[in-house]
């Protein structure tokens, strides 16, 4: 189809009355491109840390996620046993081959059965981390890899992501700097921002949650004030 | 069981041996619109609409301060990307192709249809998962595949329900948002085969979980993946796709293959460029800060991914989009499909999406669809206004819609498209505005005469031609002078 390729962009060119990008032309846009650029950015964000970590947890919750905020990662197995309990969740659990969740540890002082891998058909509670939390919605950013398969987030019933308290930014510009700096090259094959559980209001405008991803979105944020824990 | 009134479907007949997607019932605008005003299912449901969305998007505008500087922002990202279109989509065809994806350009609906059908073909798919997609609809991508042996399954909600009852979208974010719960039911319960037939419902989070647990099976059936994009990221070829549901990102990530189906304004410079969009689309959409799920996918799976497609496909479509560009209507092209032109817009709040007879509807629409299919078929469109503004106040692109709407009611008066009553009634109006004396003489006759004859009521409940009017509500009766009468006694006697 390089045919059609040709003869779109000859059209976009035609209408705009100009041939190529003259090279000063493709130059700014170069450096537009290398140097991206911020828009106006929300006030409501700009806060200390402890603030914007309540900020986080408000705005999670005013979407319907549920959030727990932990001492330690030494808590992380009794905080959502607890919540699973609470809500009558099998305690079983899909989790991310992820280093920091497999230190946790999850068979002292509870019964939950840990297994890894991706989201599959009858997967009822996944557990993963995120990369960043945006305190300006109370939306969780996770990128996709071999240690954070994305299916995870969208086909069990029950969502839990952990995150550390520190890892939560103000804005997204501040978590794409972050990104481009983790990552070094191009971006994960998928970056998810995530902003409380799946919903639809199709049928008559009724909200209802839970429409085809996971039905609850529980957040744990370790906020490390345990020194034991650092 | 309330009556099911019959609609008009745009999407039952490709038009054959064109470019074109679906045949526009646009010319019977007048009997779709007579048909909308006495659905009393549809009326309940625009009146659900008029009430829901505006007054959330005013609460999520409140909450935010910025709101007016972040529109700007917005629209002057799309106005420097419009200005340099070919650069910034051959830079996201070359990021996509870094990424290990394939990029597809196509001209037309046609070739769009053909390409996707193409892929389909080349892994031998007999299901395709789709998330809803604007795109989807005007290249009427189901029925080709359909009638190619391949089986497309529509994953919103809304875009199932509709796609089970064989009818087009009548709303850009809310596509069944003319029906009610008990017309969804009555259509689960016909097409739901493997339940109980007498099973309850009535309450809409059953009907929910009904087609959850439809769907969920279908996902990971599915060969390939279709989705539309929100945005196209030149700086790192990622494609942008926000739901609410997560239907996108099942669609994207359980099949073997993901394809993209774009058009070509969809591209933006950067991430941030993305971010700053995203800051007003879901606002002016639904009222919400920020939709549930906003997905950035750049490219197939990688060495150790434990899921995500095989294979990753971009068509990027033309379909007249780049004739629009530095024309009249070159500004239509900022659209980010929000829906809030039709939340807030008194006609489409009257008719609802169906009546404007292809795939756009509202004032977006009535621009739009002239471009696409021609002004010829869709004359009625530009006229489906009332030019009050609304539109554009609240256009998170800043898009003047109205004077759009303008030029192409301008278009129809000089290729002589206007009807013969309406071009007899300006002609007759420029005569007497020319010769202001007999202007004069005739508005304050006329003004008199039916002062007087109205003098009793007030008002008149018929009127002889303007009985579009009066059907509906009384006409005042005039009282007293005539506007340049009095202005003309206020200034002293200069007019």
């Amino acid at each position: 189809m390089s045919e059609a390729r040709t003869q779109i962009l000859a059209t976009i060119r035609g209408s705009l009355k100009r041939g190529s990008l003259p090279a000063e032309g493709q130059a700014a846009l170069d450096q537009r491109l290398g140097q991206p650029r911020s828009g106006p950015i929300p006030a409501r964000s700009q806060l200390d840390p402890v603030a914007r970590i309540d900020l986080f947890v408000g705005e999670a919750e005013r979407v319907d996620a549920t959030v727990d905020r932990v001492a330690g990662a030494a808590e992380i197995p009794t905080a959502i046993a607890t919540y699973l309990a609470g809500r009558n969740l099998p305690g079983i659990i899909k989790m991310a081959p992820d280093p920091a969740l497999r230190a946790i540890p999850w068979s002292e002082n509870t019964a939950l059965s840990v297994t890894e891998g991706p989201g599959v058909g009858d997967d009822m509670v996944s557990v993963t981390t995120a990369f960043a939390g945006v305190a300006e919605t109370g939306t969780l950013v996770l990128l996709s890899g071999p240690e954070a398969p994305t299916t995870l987030n969208f086909v069990p019933d029950t969502h839990i992501v952990v995150i550390d308290a520190g890892c939560i930014a103000g804005t997204y510009e501040q978590v794409w700097t972050e990104i481009r700096a983790a990552v070094g090259g191009p971006l994960p094959r998928t970056v998810n921002w995530i902003t409380g559980p799946s919903r639809t209001a199709d049928i008559e405008q009724t909200l209802l949650l839970g429409a085809h991803g996971p039905r609850r979105l529980h957040i744990v944020v370790v906020e490390n004030r345990d020194p034991e824990n650092g | 069981m309330p009556p099911t009134t019959p609609r008009p479907s745009p999407r039952a007949t490709p038009a054959a041996g064109t470019g074109d997607a679906l045949e526009s019932t646009t010319r019977a605008f007048d009997a779709n619109t007579r048909r909308a005003l006495a659905d009393t299912n549809l009326q309940d449901a625009l009146a659900r609409l008029s009430h829901g969305f505006p007054a959330r998007r005013r609460d999520a505008v409140a909450r935010m301060p910025e709101f007016e500087q972040l529109r700007d922002a917005a629209r002057d990202i799309k106005v420097h990307v419009l200005e340099n279109l070919d650069a910034y989509l051959e830079r996201f065809e070359a990021r996509v192709k870094d990424n290990g994806g394939q990029v597809h350009w196509a001209r037309d609906a046609a070739e769009a249809r053909d390409l996707i059908l193409g892929i389909c073909r080349d892994v031998g798919a007999r299901t395709v998962t789709k998330s809803k997609s604007m795109i989807g609809e005007e290249i009427a991508i189901n029925e080709h595949l359909e009638n190619n042996g391949v089986e497309p399954v529509e994953t919103d909600l809304g875009e199932y329900i509709i796609q089970l009852r064989h009818e087009p979208p009548s709303h850009l974010i809310a596509p069944a948002i003319h029906l009610s719960k008990t017309q969804v039911a009555e259509t689960f319960r016909k097409v739901h085969e493997q339940f109980p037939a007498e099973r309850s419902l009535e309450e809409p989070r059953v009907l929910l979980d009904e087609a959850r647990s439809v769907l969920r099976s279908r996902y990971f059936e599915a060969d390939v993946g279709l989705t539309g994009a929100n945005m196209l990221v030149a700086e790192t070829g990622s494609v942008v796709v926000v739901t609410n549901e997560g239907n996108a990102d099942l669609t994207q990530s359980l099949p073997r293959v993901h394809v993209v189906i774009a058009s070509i304004e969809k591209v933006v410079p950067t991430l941030e460029d993305a971010t700053a969009i995203l800051r007003v689309l879901a606002r002016s959409a639904t009222g919400q800060e920020m939709s549930v799920y906003t997905t950035f996918s750049s490219g197939p799976r990688r060495p150790g991914d434990l899921d995500g497609p095989d294979a990753y496909h971009v068509i990027i479509l033309d379909n007249g989009r780049s004739k629009m560009l530095g024309g009249d209507f070159h500004e239509m092209l900022r659209c980010i499909r929000c829906g809030a032109c039709l939340n807030h817009c008194p006609v489409y709040k009257s008719i609802g999406g169906h009546a404007y007879g292809w795939v756009y509807s509202g004032p977006m629409g009535a621009v739009l669809t002239p471009n696409l299919i021609g002004l010829e078929d869709t004359g009625k469109l530009p006229n489906a206004s009332t030019l009050c503004g609304k539109c554009e106040e609240i256009c998170p692109m800043r898009i003047p819609l109205p004077k759009m709407l303008r030029h192409w009611r301008e278009q129809q008066f000089a290729t002589r498209q206007t009807p013969a009553t309406s071009r007899a009634g300006m002609k007759l109006w420029a005569f007497l505005a020319r010769r202001p004396a007999l202007y004069r003489l005739a508005t304050g006759t006329a003004m008199a005469v039916l002062g007087m004859l109205g003098r009793r009521r007030g008002r008149f409940r018929t009127l002889p031609m303007v009985g579009g009017w009066t059907a509906a509500r009384d006409l005042p009766a005039p009282q007293g002078p005539t506007f340049s009468s009095l202005w003309k006694q206020r200034n002293g006697g200069t007019s």
